[in-house]
């Protein structure tokens, strides 16, 4: 159903968006999608003269993975809200927001992870208490 | 020389939704500006999980108050394409007429506010003066002022008489003498360009580096607007991309003051070839699948990602609005700046903070 479409590995991301960067490619965005207890869909997408292309990336919810900040600084906002969004984290994010750019502590942690939740950090312990 | 951090936001005089920039400056030019957001966040995307493909249309009409009917097309246009399915020509034509409705307000609704964040409060009540018979517009032919939703799965609820449409075209008619007679004003007014003119540049080169969309990119002259990929009825219209090339505040604002006139022109086009047909293809089933669906709302590209494996309820709605995109590259042309320019800086991006905290 969408077209232009390339499966990529954790291996071979950072290498695949640095050429699309050179080739003229903008970053559209991102978009993550829970798939099973394990596994986050993440899609890259990329347009150039109109046209778009994808990257699918299959991300395992217990290793961080791979920032395309560093090649695309627009992705650091994208990539900072699916952390928060599915508790992905990444490594190599240009400006990390530490898990504060859109929620507050009362909320639960990645509400949009269906099939696990990822348990919040235990609270700091309050002074004197 | 030490930095001092100045707070911009969540609530300021020029910013209509909560949006916080820190701002770090040395004596009153900027050095750095950090953006947070999450204020009015509403997890809307998240309501997929509860509502039927048929129910998030609504849902996707309150992403934006400004853009609504934007939203629901490009929602709908996504799920047809899963379901194989394509809406009747009079319903794609009917869609141009509404998005481009809506433009004009939003553009309208804009060029006033920008008028008030440089203290020109009488341009700002004209623009909002005009802006008000689009509303009345919208009211009239789809019940609604903002939330007009005409929009289903298979094409629009609503029609379009023959006398509604020629009074649709008369008040259109009004509403570009009007604002033509503002340009003067607008565009050439000694004060207006001291505020904006060579303010807040954003080179191309940055803009498609750090993904702006809409006006902030053609205002970097990059000939690029996603109505120009055909959807809807678009392809069947004469249309091009308004573009400046300075990239300051001052082109950004030319781009939507043109727009206006632009979508003037598309209403009248798409009314004069309006075809006769149904108004929404029947179908069966659920949606199984994925698609991307990119519009043009008034703010710049919008991105909608449907996916469904058939169930009662889709997979996934992802929105990335154009607002969203923007912040990066508003990030990028504060640096340099004096502070007190940021309020028009940061207006010329046009920040819908309703559609970024969807």
């Amino acid at each position: 159903m969408i077209d232009h479409i390339e499966d990529i590995t954790a291996e071979t991301l950072i290498g695949k968006v640095e050429a699309l960067k050179k080739e003229g490619y903008r970053l559209v965005t991102m978009t993550a999608t829970d798939l099973d207890a394990e596994t986050v869909d993440l899609l890259y997408s990329f347009d150039k003269d109109l046209a778009l292309m994808h990257l699918r990336l299959s991300a395992k919810k217990n290793a961080p993975a791979k920032s395309i900040s560093g090649v695309y600084f627009a992705a650091f906002l994208v990539e900072n809200e699916i952390r928060e969004q599915f508790g992905l984290t990444f490594e190599g994010l240009v400006l990390d927001f530490g898990g504060a750019l859109l929620l507050e502590d009362s909320v639960r942690p990645t509400p949009l992870c269906r099939y696990t939740v990822v348990e919040a950090k235990p609270e700091a312990p309050v002074a004197g208490a | 020389m030490p930095r001092t951090v100045v707070p911009f936001g969540p609530q300021h005089p020029v910013l209509p939704e909560p949006i916080h920039l820190t701002l770090h400056c040395e004596d009153e030019i900027i050095k750095e500006a950090v953006p947070a957001i999450g204020y009015v966040h509403r997890g809307l995307e998240k309501l997929a999980e509860i509502r039927d493909h048929n129910q998030m249309v609504q849902v996707v009409e309150r992403v934006c108050g400004i853009c609504s009917m934007i939203h629901a097309a490009a929602y709908c246009a996504a799920v047809e394409q899963i379901l194989g399915i394509k809406p009747p020509p009079r319903a794609e034509y009917l869609r141009v007429v509404w998005s481009e409705l809506h433009r004009m307000h939003s553009h309208l609704l804009w060029l006033g506010l920008y008028a008030d964040a440089f203290g020109f409060e009488s341009l700002f009540m004209h623009f909002w003066r005009i802006r008000e018979r689009i509303m009345d517009v919208m009211e009239a032919t789809a019940g609604n002022r903002v939330i007009i939703s005409v929009n289903v799965v298979g094409g629009v609820r609503r029609d379009l008489t023959p006398e509604q449409q020629k009074w649709v075209l008369s008040e259109v008619d009004w509403v570009e003498k009007e604002v033509a007679r503002l340009k003067d004003v607008m565009m050439n007014d000694y004060t207006v360009k001291k505020r904006t003119v060579g303010v807040g540049i954003l080179s191309k080169e940055q803009a498609l580096e750090l993904g702006a969309a809409g006006p902030m990119l053609r205002g970097s002259g990059v000939a690029q607007d996603m109505r120009m990929t055909g959807y809807h009825a678009y392809g069947e219209l004469g249309f091009e991309p308004v573009v400046e090339t300075d990239g300051d505040s001052y082109a950004r604002s030319n781009v939507r003051f043109r727009e206006v006139l632009a979508a003037v022109d598309l209403v009248r086009q798409a009314m004069a070839k309006l075809p006769d047909s149904e108004l929404a293809t029947a179908y069966k089933g659920r949606p199984k699948g994925e698609a991307v669906m990119r519009v043009e709302q008034p703010r710049g590209e919008l991105l909608y990602y449907v996916k469904s494996s058939g169930g009662k309820y889709l997979d996934r709605v992802r929105i990335r609005t154009p607002t969203f995109a923007n912040i990066p590259p508003l990030c990028a042309v504060l640096p340099g700046l004096e502070l007190a320019d940021i309020p028009v800086v940061v207006l010329s991006m046009d920040p819908c903070i309703s559609c970024t905290e969807r």
